[in-house]
């Protein structure tokens, strides 16, 4: 049975519509990303999964609950951790365990092994009497995960976990999410590093409150399957950029560093006559080659389309 | 109910550890009773008289002795001529005058009627009304006197009121303020502490993280108002016992009625503050609420400084909404009157009403909060 099952599910505000018909499942044990810009309705649906919002239509079970009708007993079966690393400032890294602990009713003989578990974790042995604001962001976002997770939860929701953290501890972080993944706990993670999309096992890309695609990384990048994608180096890349504008087998382009990548409209449109034709139009090409589609090409691409329409 | 355990025991070791917090609630209460205490003062004393006597006669320095003497006045200097004393009120050296025209002790001695002037700063009403009293009695009792040594008689007046004022015989208005600066330090306190304490909450994002956890919204607001209620009724009995030492506060009435009515009214301030929190996502907004919320009627609505039945119609209805408006009345009874609970029991509802009300409304909102 799915972990996450998730139906039609739709919010409004007022008129504004957050979460529009949204429909997913996860797998037991899968690391499921939800990829999207700010305000695409990412937190939304992660509020409503969470039993904390209500949804206005559809509906969606966690962990074989309905978030809908008990909220409750959704909040006790999964763990929540925000990109803010919700520990109590003014508590002490014991503290904040013990806190937490009993707001999830961790029983009192699994208590001593949770906490020597989660102290492990972050890598604070030693530290128990230190005060989160003393930390380091990597062993505070360590230990708000700890924190999230001391109830053994099978479900574990991360909004954004990431954030402001330095490039080490991220790597850290996500070999945590991977040993999690592995043990059988099913995690959703927001995020909007596309590299870190990479880690997930499956991405929804979720635009204006709507799911825009879904699957494997390989899956996603499929669409470019008769598009080849062409990075072109070149001087002038801005006046590059109009000129392939006004090409018609040039479906699109768009800036990746100094470089221009085009989306060409088929596999039959030959990249060296699009340099003939940029030469002829006086602008100077270092180079032109194919390259594989990055999630990014991908995540534009699809914005691009659900713009259009 | 573990849960609300575990909530109050967090927030206790929070508020131990947050210096800003603990001073709020431990050091500016005693700093206000201080600063309310000594300055806020409607006793008129030692008002600073010119005199000028120009009769220097017997009589006249038995008047200016009779002023002088009267522990209302202090003497600051004499008038020589009518711009010196102009100067002299300008610069608020002196504040009330006293003139003796020549020929007034012969006037008396005859048994005709001898005006004497006095003249009184008025920039302020209020000490202007009274300071005119106090000179009134004087000269009227000193005027009975000189009636009595000429004639020889003895004139009683057919009726000779016999004033006696209780509670505070002596009328010093420390009494009467005290226990409404303990009411107005106990309602700020207590509001902004608990409404500070949920938005801190709110900024840092352990707000949502425990909303996500499972315990229920009474749970939570128990937990959290729980120390709050302890701490600011130890802040509010150590004010009271400061006032006691400092301001010669009489406690006539029990403790324990003490205790219960400004347990009740403290417990009415910390639902204010919740309530405030409701509204407010920031410090600084959560700072501005409270003090439209609860500084400004508690200050000006509760009976604190200014007597309600002297309010316009309209507004005398609006302070039934102030809770300290209760309270002021059953701690003032307690204190000064040693009344018990069979007297206040109507102030007491009042207050219990009004945390009810509240920490319902609180408890609603925030659990609307929730989805």
């Amino acid at each position: 049975m799915a972990a996450i099952v998730v139906n039609e599910l739709t919010r409004r505000f007022g008129s504004f519509v957050a979460v529009d018909k949204v429909s997913f499942s996860v797998e037991p044990g899968e690391i499921f990303g939800f990829l999207g810009s700010n305000g695409a309705g990412k937190s939304t649906t992660i509020r409503m999964l969470c039993g904390l919002l209500k949804p206005t239509s559809g509906g969606a079970t966690v962990g074989g609950l309905d978030v809908g009708r008990n909220p409750e007993g959704v909040k006790a079966r999964i763990g929540y951790m925000s990109q803010k690393f919700s520990l109590y400032e003014l508590l002490t890294v014991d503290q904040n365990i013990r806190l937490y602990a009993e707001l999830y009713s961790v029983p009192p003989e699994r208590f001593e092994e949770r906490r020597r578990f989660a102290i492990e974790m972050a890598g604070l042995a030693g530290r128990e009497g230190a005060l989160p604001r003393d930390l380091p962001g990597g062993f505070r976002q360590r230990l708000a995960l700890g924190c999230a997770i001391l109830h053994e939860p099978p479900i574990l929701f991360l909004d954004e976990p990431t954030g402001g953290v330095d490039p080490i501890s991220r790597r850290q972080f996500w070999r945590l999410i991977d040993q999690l993944s592995r043990s059988g706990v099913t995690v959703l993670v927001t995020t909007h590093y596309l590299d870190e999309a990479e880690y997930c096992h499956r991405i929804a890309l979720i635009h204006a409150g709507r799911l825009a695609a879904l699957g494997t990384t390989t899956e996603l990048k499929r669409i470019f399957a008769e598009r080849p994608i062409v990075e072109i180096r070149t001087p002038r890349s801005v006046d590059v950029m109009r000129a392939l504008d006004a090409m018609d087998d040039v479906e699109e382009c768009s800036l990746f560093g100094t470089a221009v990548h085009a989306v060409l409209r088929s596999r039959a449109v030959s990249p060296p006559d699009i340099v003939r034709r940029l030469e002829a139009a006086r602008l100077e090409v270092s180079s032109i080659q194919p390259v594989q589609p990055s999630l990014e090409d991908v995540f534009l691409d699809v914005v691009e389309k659900a713009g259009r329409e | 109910m573990r849960k609300a355990l575990a909530v109050g025991k967090k927030e206790f070791r929070q508020i131990v550890r947050d210096r800003r917090t603990l001073m709020i609630l431990l050091f500016i209460p005693v700093f206000f009773l201080l600063l309310y205490g000594y300055a806020l003062n409607f006793d008129i004393r030692r008002v600073a008289l010119a005199v000028g006597d120009r009769d220097n006669s017997v009589e006249s320095r038995a008047l200016v002795s009779a002023f002088l003497n009267s522990g209302y006045f202090d003497f600051a200097g004499s008038v020589r001529s009518s711009e010196d004393l102009g100067r002299a009120m300008d610069g608020n050296v002196v504040r009330a005058a006293l003139i003796i025209p020549e020929n007034t002790g012969r006037l008396v001695r005859r048994g005709q009627p001898a005006p004497v002037q006095v003249i009184i700063n008025g920039d302020n009403a209020n000490t202007a009304a009274t300071v005119m009293g106090y000179a009134i009695t004087i000269v009227r009792s000193i005027s009975a006197g000189f009636i009595v040594e000429q004639r020889g008689l003895n004139l009683t007046p057919p009726i000779a009121i016999e004033p006696r004022i209780w509670f505070n015989p002596e009328l010093r208005s420390t009494l009467f303020l005290v226990p409404g600066l303990i009411g107005f330090i106990g309602m700020i306190t207590a509001t902004i502490s608990t409404a500070l304490s949920v938005v801190k909450e709110k900024e840092r994002g352990t707000w949502e993280q425990v909303r996500m956890a499972p315990i229920n919204t009474v749970s939570y607001v128990v937990g959290k108002t729980l120390p709050y209620l302890g701490i600011s009724l130890v802040s509010a009995m150590g004010i009271i016992v400061a006032a006691m030492g400092l301001f010669d506060m009489p406690m006539r009435g029990s403790w324990g009625s003490l205790l219960l009515a400004t347990g009740l009214f403290l417990l009415g301030a910390l639902g204010t503050g919740l309530l405030v929190s409701t509204i407010a996502d920031s410090q600084l907004v959560a700072f501005q609420v409270t003090l439209i919320l609860a500084f400004l009627p508690t200050f000006l609505l509760s009976g604190f400084i200014f007597p309600i039945q002297n309010m316009p119609r309209p507004i005398q209805i609006v302070t039934y909404a102030v809770p300290a408006r209760y309270f002021l009345v059953a701690l003032r009874g307690i204190v000064l009157k040693g009344v018990g609970i069979a007297t206040i029991w109507g102030h007491l509802a009042a207050l219990t009403g009004y945390a009810v009300v509240v920490l319902g409304l609180a408890s609603v909102r925030l659990s609307r909060e929730r989805g």
